[in-house]
Parts: C-alpha cells; sequence; structure tokens
C-alpha cells in the first residue's frame, strides 16, 4: 500500500526534474524522490539505509550540490531550446525503447516468493549488516575508506587556487593609498561614517557636510546602489514629529525656538524609499 | 651448316680430357717468394696509396715528388722475381713444374673452403713475366710522359694497384681467388679510365667500362656459384678433376657463363663497347691495361678453364663464333677511326678476337692463344706507347688528320712503332707473322669459313695499320701552327726500343714449337690436323691478302691528301665503323632504352597501380574519417546518448538470447 | 515484488534522459544521482527477495562511491565554472575534432 502511494510521487517527481528549468528546483525535486525511497527502504526491512539515505544523501551529497549551486549562481537557468540537432528526440526515443525493453524484461520474470529479511534481521538490522560489512566486504569497505580520502584530496587540488602575486603587506596597501594621492588626489584618509541622528538607524543615511550637503562616500556603495539611501533633509519629517512630541509632552513648547534643521520653507522632502 | 661441323666432330669423338691441375705445394726454394711477386707491387700501392696520404706534410711533398720511384722499383722487382722464378721452373722436370704455394685460409662457410693458394705453372709464369716485363716498362715510361701531372703518385699507386691485382688474377689457384684479382683489375681499370676525372668524358668512359664489366662478372659470378653447386670446391685442381663427371647441361652453362665473364673483361661482342671509350685514360695506362695485360684476362680465363670448354662443344663454338664476330668488328672500327688511340683500339679488340678464336679452337688453338697473347702484348704496347709519344710531341692532340710526316721529327718512334707495326700485320718473320699465321692456320684446320673470315681479318688489319702510319708518320705535314712535334725523353723512348725489340723477336718462343711444348702440360696434348692446304701456301696466301691491304691503304690514304677535317659525305660503311659500328647504338636499343622502359613502366605502375591502391585506400579511410569523427563533437551529451544506445543494444542481446 | 523492480527501471529511464537532454552541468548530475538511486532500490529490493543482506551491503558502497563520485564531479564543475563562467555541460566541447 506504501508503496503504491509513494511511487507515484517519485515518478512525477523524477519528471519534474526533467522539466523544471531551474536547479534550485531540481534539486528539491530530486529530494522530494530521495525521501521517497528512504521510506520504501524502511518498507523493505532495511532500516539502516533508510537512515543513511537520509541523512547522508538527502542531508549532505544534496546539501553539497545546494552549495555548489549558489556559488556558481542560484539563478542560473536551462534554456530550453536544444542546442545538438536531434538530441532530444533520440533522447527521447532511446529512453522510452530503452525503459520498454526493462519494463518488458523484468515483467518477464518470475520472481517466485518473497524470502524476506526477518531471518538475515534477526538481531537487529544495523548489527547484521555490520556483521556482513566487517567480514565478508572488509576489504572493499577498506577500499572505500581509501576512495574517500582519494575524493577529498582531490577535491581539495581541484578547488585550490594558486596565488599568483604575493599577498600585499600593510606597508604595500598604505604606499598603494599614497601613490593614488599623489596621482589621482584620492582621499587619503578613512571615508567618513554615516551620518548619526538619535532617532534613526542612520548606516543608510549620509552625514552632513559642514555646509549642509550630504557627504556621499559616507553610505556604502551596496545601499547607494539599492537606492535605500535616505537624504538628510527626509528627515524633517522625524524631527518635526520629534519636535511635536516634545511639545506635547511640555505643553509649552515653541517651536520657532527650535533650531531650523531643514531647508528654508520647511517643506518636507520624500524619501527615495517612499517613491520606490 | 659447316659452321657447326666443328663441334659435331667434337661430339662424335666423346669429351677430350684436359690435363688434371695438381701442383705441387711443397717446391721450396725460391718458390716460396711467389707471394711476394704480388706483395711487391702491392706494398707499392698502399704505400702510395693508403699511406702517403696520411704523412706529414712535409714528408708527403717528398712523396709526391718521388712517389714513382717506388712505384717503379716494385714492378721491376717483381718483374726480377718473375724471371727467377721463371727460370727456376725451366730447372725443373717437365712434369714438376706446376707449383702451388698456400698462403692461408681466405674463408670457410659451410662446405666451402676458399683458400688463398697460389699456382705457378707453364701458363701463369710466362703470363707473369708478360705483366711485370711489360708493366716495368711502362711504369718507366709513365716516368716521362706523366712529369708534369700533379698527382703522379696516385697515378703510379693506381698502376702498381693493377699489377698486384692482374697478378692475382694469374696466380689464384681457385676461381674465388682468380675473381679477386679480376674485380681488382676492373677497379684499378676504372680508376685509371678516369685518371684524369676532371674530363666529363674520361669519368663518363670509365663509368661505362665499370658498369660493362660487371655484366660480364655477372657471368663469371654465377659460374664460381655453379661450379660449386656441382663440385663443391673451386680450386683449378678439384674442377679440373671432376669436370668430366658433371652433365652436359651444367657443362654447357658453365661454358657460357664463363664466356660472359670473358666477353665483357676482353672486350669481345656483344660487351665490346667499352674499350674504345676506355682511350680517355693516359696513354700507359691504355698500353698497359686495354692493350697488353687486362683485356687479356679473358683469353687466360678460356684457357685456364680449358678442362671445362673441352668438355663443352657448344660452349667453344660459341667462342669461336663470338670471336671471329669481334675480330672483323674491331677491324671494321679501326679501318675508320681518325683518332689514333681509338684505332689502335678497334685494333686491339680485333687482336683479342684472334686470341679468343684459338682459344676456342680447343688444344690445338690454346698455345696459339697464348703466343699471340705474347707477342700481341709487346707489339700493341709498343705502339701505345708510340702513340703516346707522338702525342706527347703534339700537344696531346690524337687526331692523325693533323698529324703527317712525323717521322723526321720523332725518328725513335718512328721506328719502334714500324717494328710493331710490322709485327701486328705479320709482316713476315716478325713476331705477330709467326703468331696470326699459325693461329689461321688451325682456324682452317678447323673450319673453312671461320679461316677464311680470319685471312680477311688479316687483310683489313694490314689495311687499317698502314692507313694509321701513313697518316701518323708520311704524307705532308698537317700541324697546327703552335705545335712543335719533338722527339720524346730518354726515359720514354727506352721502353719503346725494348718493346720494338720485343715486337721483332717475339717470334723465337715458336722455334722448335717450344711454346706449344711447354704448355702442352696445361693445355693438354694433340695431334694437328692437317690444313687443307700446305703450310706453306697458307702463308703465302695470308701474306698475300695482307699486302693486298696494304696495298689499299696506300692507294686510297697514302697517294691522296689526307683532309684535315674529317669529310662527311661518306658511304655508310665508314660512317658505321666511325660510329664503332653502331655498337653503342645496339647497346642503347637492345638494353638501355628496353630497360629504361621497363623502368619507367613499372614506375608507372608503381605510381599509378600499387601507389594509387595504396594512397587511395588511404585516402578512402581519409575521406570517410574525415565524416565519422564529426560524430566526435565534442559533446559529452551526444556521447551519452551513444552509451545509451549500446546499452539498449546489449539489453537486448540478453533479452534475445534469453528468450530465444 | 516486480513492482519495486519496474520502478526502478523508471526511475532509471528518466535518470537517463535527464542526463541526455539537460545542459546544466549540476543537474546532470543530479540525473546521475537519481540514476544510482534507482539501482539502490533494485539491489535492496533484491535483498528482500533473497532473504541475505549482500543487496543492502550494496547499496550502501554504492552511496558512498556516489558521495566521492559528486565531491569530484561538483569540484569539477566549479573549477570549469572559475575559468569559463558558465556549468553548461555543451560550453565544455572543446575536445573535438
Amino acid at each position: 500500500m506504501t508503496f503504491w502511494i509513494l511511487a507515484p510521487i517519485m515518478v512525477v517527481a523524477a519528471l519534474g526534474i526533467l522539466f523544471v528549468r531551474k536547479a534550485v528546483h531540481a534539486a528539491l525535486l530530486l529530494a522530494v524522490v530521495m525521501i521517497n525511497l528512504a521510506f520504501l527502504y524502511a518498507v523493505m526491512d532495511a532500516p539502516f539505509l533508510f537512515a543513511v539515505q537520509i541523512i547522508v544523501y538527502t542531508g549532505a551529497i544534496l546539501m553539497l550540490f545546494l552549495f555548489v549551486m549558489m556559488l556558481i549562481g542560484v539563478d542560473a537557468t536551462d534554456s530550453s531550446v536544444e542546442t545538438i540537432r536531434g538530441q532530444r528526440a533520440m533522447a527521447v526515443v532511446l529512453g522510452l525503447l530503452f525503459g520498454a525493453v526493462l519494463v518488458i524484461g523484468v515483467s518477464q520474470v518470475t520472481l517466485g516468493t518473497v524470502v524476506g529479511l526477518d531471518d538475515a534481521n534477526e538481531g537487529g538490522n544495523v548489527q547484521a549488516i555490520a556483521n556482513v560489512l566487517f567480514s565478508k566486504y572488509v576489504f572493499a569497505f577498506e577500499a572505500t575508506s581509501a576512495l574517500l580520502i582519494t575524493a577529498a584530496l582531490g577535491a581539495m587540488v581541484l578547488a585550490h587556487r594558486e596565488r599568483l602575486t604575493p599577498k600585499a603587506t600593510q606597508a604595500d596597501l598604505a604606499a598603494q593609498r599614497m601613490r593614488d594621492y599623489a596621482d589621482h588626489g584620492k582621499h587619503l584618509g578613512p571615508l567618513p561614517s554615516p551620518g548619526v541622528y538619535a532617532r534613526h538607524n542612520a548606516v543608510d543615511t549620509p552625514a552632513l557636510l559642514p555646509d549642509g550637503t550630504a557627504a556621499e562616500s559616507s553610505v556604502s556603495r551596496v545601499l547607494a546602489a539599492r537606492g535605500t539611501v535616505r537624504s538628510a533633509p527626509a528627515m524633517v519629517d522625524d524631527i518635526d514629529d520629534v519636535r511635536r512630541q516634545l511639545s506635547g509632552l511640555d505643553g509649552h513648547g515653541d517651536p520657532t525656538e527650535m533650531p531650523e534643521t531643514s531647508g528654508k520653507d520647511g517643506a518636507p522632502a520624500s524619501t527615495t524609499e517612499d517613491e520606490k | 651448316m659447316n659452321l657447326l661441323s666443328h663441334s659435331v666432330l667434337l661430339a662424335a669423338e666423346g669429351p677430350a680430357n684436359a690435363p688434371v691441375v695438381s701442383p705441387d705445394t711443397g717446391a721450396g726454394g725460391v718458390f716460396d717468394l711467389l707471394w711476394l711477386v704480388i706483395g711487391l707491387p702491392l706494398l707499392g700501392a698502399v704505400l702510395l696509396l693508403g699511406v702517403a696520404p696520411f704523412l706529414p706534410a712535409s714528408l708527403k711533398a717528398a712523396v709526391d715528388k718521388h712517389g714513382h720511384l717506388v712505384g717503379t722499383a716494385a714492378a721491376v722487382l717483381s718483374f726480377v722475381l718473375s724471371l727467377v722464378l721463371f727460370v727456376s721452373l725451366l730447372g725443373r722436370d717437365a712434369e714438376e713444374r706446376q707449383v702451388g704455394q698456400h698462403l692461408w685460409t681466405w674463408f670457410e662457410t659451410g662446405q666451402l673452403s676458399v683458400g688463398m693458394d697460389l699456382l705457378y705453372d707453364q701458363l701463369s709464369a710466362l703470363f707473369l713475366l708478360l705483366i711485370t716485363g711489360v708493366g716495368s716498362l711502362i711504369h718507366v715510361y709513365a716516368i716521362g710522359y706523366m712529369e708534369h701531372d700533379a698527382r703522379r703518385r696516385r697515378f703510379f699507386g693506381y698502376l702498381n694497384l693493377f699489377v698486384a691485382a692482374m697478378l692475382t688474377l694469374i696466380l689464384s689457384a681457385n676461381f674465388v681467388g682468380l675473381f679477386l684479382g679480376w674485380e681488382g683489375v676492373g677497379l684499378a681499370s676504372y680508376l685509371l679510365i678516369g685518371f684524369w676525372q676532371h674530363k666529363p668524358s674520361a669519368a663518363a668512359a670509365a663509368k661505362k667500362a665499370f658498369v660493362i664489366n660487371r655484366v660480364g662478372d655477372i657471368g663469371l659470378t654465377l659460374a664460381i656459384a655453379l661450379m660449386f653447386a656441382t663440385f663443391g670446391t673451386t680450386d683449378f685442381g678439384g674442377v679440373s678433376e671432376l669436370a668430366s663427371q658433371a652433365d652436359q647441361g651444367t657443362l654447357n652453362a658453365l661454358g657460357l657463363l664463363l664466356l660472359l665473364g670473358a666477353c665483357g673483361k676482353s672486350a669481345q661482342v656483344p660487351l665490346q663497347s667499352w674499350l674504345l671509350d676506355a682511350m680517355e685514360g693516359p696513354t700507359p695506362v691504355s698500353a698497359l691495361i686495354h692493350a697488353a695485360t687486362m683485356v687479356t684476362a679473358g683469353v687466360y680465363l678460356v684457357v685456364r678453364s680449358n678442362f671445362i670448354y673441352e668438355l663443352t662443344p657448344l660452349a667453344q663454338t660459341t667462342v669461336v663464333i663470338v670471336a671471329t664476330v669481334t675480330l672483323l668488328w674491331g677491324a671494321v672500327i679501326g679501318c675508320a677511326k681518325d683518332d689514333i688511340k681509338k684505332a689502335l683500339a678497334g685494333s686491339t679488340m680485333s687482336q683479342i678476337g684472334y686470341m679468343m678464336l684459338a682459344a676456342g679452337l680447343g688444344p690445338v688453338g690454346y698455345p696459339f692463344a697464348i703466343f699471340h697473347l705474347l707477342t700481341h702484348g709487346f707489339f700493341k704496347a709498343n705502339m701505345f706507347l708510340g702513340a703516346g709519344s707522338v702525342m706527347h710531341g703534339m700537344n696531346d692532340d690524337v687526331d692523325m688528320r693533323r698529324y703527317g710526316a712525323l717521322r723526321k721529327a720523332m725518328p725513335v718512334t718512328f721506328l719502334t712503332f714500324a717494328m710493331g707495326y710490322l709485327a701486328i700485320i705479320g709482316f713476315p718473320l716478325f713476331s705477330g707473322f709467326w703468331s696470326k699465321d699459325r693461329i689461321i692456320e688451325t682456324a682452317l684446320a678447323d673450319n673453312l669459313v671461320i679461316g677464311l673470315l680470319a685471312m680477311l681479318g688479316a687483310g683489313v688489319t694490314g689495311f687499317y695499320m698502314t692507313r694509321l702510319m701513313l697518316m701518323t708518320f708520311f704524307g705532308e705535314k698537317r700541324w697546327a701552327e703552335d705545335v712543335h712535334p719533338h722527339e720524346s725523353p730518354r726515359v720514354m723512348t727506352v721502353p719503346l726500343i725494348v718493346l720494338a725489340a720485343l715486337s721483332v723477336l717475339g717470334g723465337v718462343l715458336l722455334l722448335g714449337d717450344w711454346i706449344v711444348t711447354w704448355l702442352e702440360p696445361v693445355t693438354g696434348h694433340v695431334e694437328h690436323h692437317e690444313p687443307p692446304l700446305p703450310a706453306l701456301v697458307i702463308t703465302l696466301m695470308i701474306t698475300a691478302v695482307v699486302a693486298i691491304g696494304v696495298a689499299a691503304a696506300w692507294f686510297l690514304v697514302g697517294k691522296r691528301e689526307v683532309p684535315r677535317e674529317a669529310p662527311q659525305d661518306v658511304s655508310f660503311a665508314t660512317r658505321a665503323a666511325r660510329a664503332d659500328l653502331y655498337g653503342d647504338a645496339i647497346n642503347d636499343g637492345v638494353v638501355v632504352r628496353p630497360g629504361a622502359g621497363l623502368v619507367s613502366g613499372l614506375l608507372t605502375l608503381d605510381r599509378g597501380g600499387i601507389d594509387g591502391a595504396v594512397m587511395g585506400g588511404a585516402a578512402a579511410v581519409r575521406g570517410v574519417s574525415s565524416t565519422l569523427r564529426r560524430v566526435q563533437n565534442g559533446f559529452v551529451r551526444s556521447y551519452a546518448l551513444s552509451l545509451l544506445g549500446g546499452a539498449l543494444l546489449v539489453v537486448l542481446a540478453l533479452l534475445a538470447v534469453n528468450l530465444g | 515484488m516486480t513492482e519495486y523492480v519496474v520502478l526502478s527501471a523508471i526511475l532509471f529511464t528518466i535518470g537517463c534522459v535527464g542526463v541526455l537532454t539537460r545542459r546544466n552541468a549540476i543537474v546532470v548530475f543530479m540525473c546521475v544521482e537519481l540514476m544510482l538511486n534507482a539501482c539502490n532500490l533494485a539491489f535492496v529490493a533484491f535483498a528482500r527477495q533473497h532473504g541475505n543482506l549482500d543487496g543492502q551491503i550494496t547499496a550502501f558502497f554504492v552511496m558512498v562511491v556516489a558521495a566521492a563520485e559528486v565531491v569530484i564531479g561538483l569540484a569539477i564543475i566549479m573549477t570549469i565554472f572559475r575559468t569559463r563562467r558558465s556549468a553548461s555541460v555543451d560550453d565544455a566541447s572543446l575536445l573535438k575534432y
């Protein structure tokens, strides 16, 4: 019964891998297939493999896929245009033929009665597997350890990037900065810190220069690119707000006594954020 | 059919067994120094060619200056030793005159064991005297002739090398050693023909001589191989003992192959064409190698192999035919040449034809072949050296049309040359008279046609030699303005005088049939066939024919003005003779062009057929591959698709096997 | 029992087609994982069928190998992405004719 529920889900998910365009979706669909497979293992008296499938496969290997996907760009999508002529048609035809032949071949076979693993799993499936693994398959097991070490080393070698130039020292960086200043007149000191205001987390707000203009370099370039920089005049509202609250609190506050922080006309300027 | 009567006759009589060669190897005494005859000139060659170039500069200059003395001394010492050996041999009984010397075992492989063995018998003794004697004279002559040549040391080194090789050829007791000498003289001949290598014609002539000689050498090589296969040995002794047991086909093949070798070395038709070009070498070389000694090696080979030729009438008949053709061929060429050396070369070819003719006639002819070889060695060397002397005085001009009336300018040369001339035409009592007369007589006794042709050859000889004499020494002087003919120095004329004396007196060897008796242990004893006419009548006939030839030359050349340039509107016969009877054209047409055609055909086949198939196959594979390589498109997913296809096929196959 | 194996075959086939049609290297890897899991399902099913634990052990080993494979594979993808700024398997197609 379990099989008949899980099998269609697995087939649909597997077919989904063929058709979704985003790699992330494919990974998720593969995870579905694998988890369902783990359940099938559980059904088939293989609790150890059930655990390994979930932990190693779904948990580790698939996560590795996702990591790599993040490294090389999550939003990379396959174009649906086939570049090799006849490849898709041939693949489908051959695949169907192959599947048909396999299915027909398998269905020809009479398998007889299922022996079941009750005897083999007596005393626990994990213990039984360990018995076989560390006796009959011990050399293969040792060989896999060598394989895994080799794979780890290989991955390290492949991912390693040779440094082509010596690492710049503090002295080099300082000299470079001086050179930039001499050649292009680039500002020598640290960038100005953003404006700090009492009522606002001011990382996105430029500091004001002595002449009242905003210092653009005081805001992170990323924020500038996103367009989420607030301008100092936009904070007139906030200031008014504060003043109103203050006056409401005292009951006799005089707005004219408050220091002028905005433009002469005092007209509120809309923030760039509002425009978005 | 008259031609074949000779062989039919011999076949009917059954094989006449030649004497077996069995040298006495323990002679001792002076015969132990036999190797020194070869060793001395070889040492000279090694010193002059092998050591001298590596000496310090000052010492080398001295050797360059006086090296010719070393070379001459080596040749003269060798001659003295030969003389001593000859006297010692004379002192022994007739049965003990075969002396052998085992130096060392050359190589031993499987059943074949070839020793460095020497054989000194009556035949080699005569050759030894001829080679070292004439060789020494020519060495002396060359001192004067090559005086102004910067490379005189090298020249004498080559001459010594030649003498050593020729002596090896003569003295070796087996065919392999003979072959060593045979190739040695070929090498020396090549080096000496091309001695003036700055002349392209000399270089080409040397190459031509070398290549044509190789054709003959193939014959000799195959003969030696066949001998080993048949008899298991290449010693003269072993082969002469076993020859009669071989079957007729093998013997015929052996005889013909040896003849091919002899033809190459002795410039017999069809391998004759190199000899005329060989005149590009310095004149002493022409005298020594291409007149007196090396070119007679073929005659020596046939006479030495008498134990084979006696058993194969077919090969003997072939020898006779080849010889007859050659003696006429050479004579005809000699008639038309204006180059004095080439006229003499044609004559040489013709005279060797006489020797071969005699050698082909069997035991009855062998002594006369050797006799004529010796006398020819004297008078032809004499005349070549005389021609060299003339050239020396005429600024190395060889065209007889620009000579004339030289008898007053160089009297010694003229007189000595005249002795040679009288000897070669067979003027009574001169050496050539005796030797040629005997050959024609024997030929007549054997076969009428051959004999008459040989007689005709004697007449033609009279014609061309008289022509040569008249054009060179008589008539009006036709020299160029700047030529001042003068007699050659003493060092050149003395050898001429000695050789002239020998040319006159060479006939003494026939006194009391001495040479026939002397050579009998080697060539075998045979009763003389009575010639169809009395000997005196034949002699008179020959003399008459020669006189006709001389008279014809007198009327055609001596009585007329000799133009300085050769007239072009001449008969076909003259033109043919000037072109060496188209010997080169025949070679060209029969061998070179079909060969070139075959090669170019093979080349076309190779390029078109074989290369085409190979390259076509490669191109096909390449074409298919360049299409198939598109499958390797670099897309992993395509490869995976093929993988899936393969897996599908495997699964299908599994199912098919399981269900089937 | 057969139904487990058939499900396994279907999942395997879907994984195959995914490998062949998807171009994002990470998704291709996920499809490979899907195929491996399909195999594991068959192993576990047959372990129950035959009543011994060898199938489960094999499935366990498959998981280990898959873990190693994913680590290396993802590292390679990272390296490629670092130099080519692309995670498409079709972009890494220089090794060809």
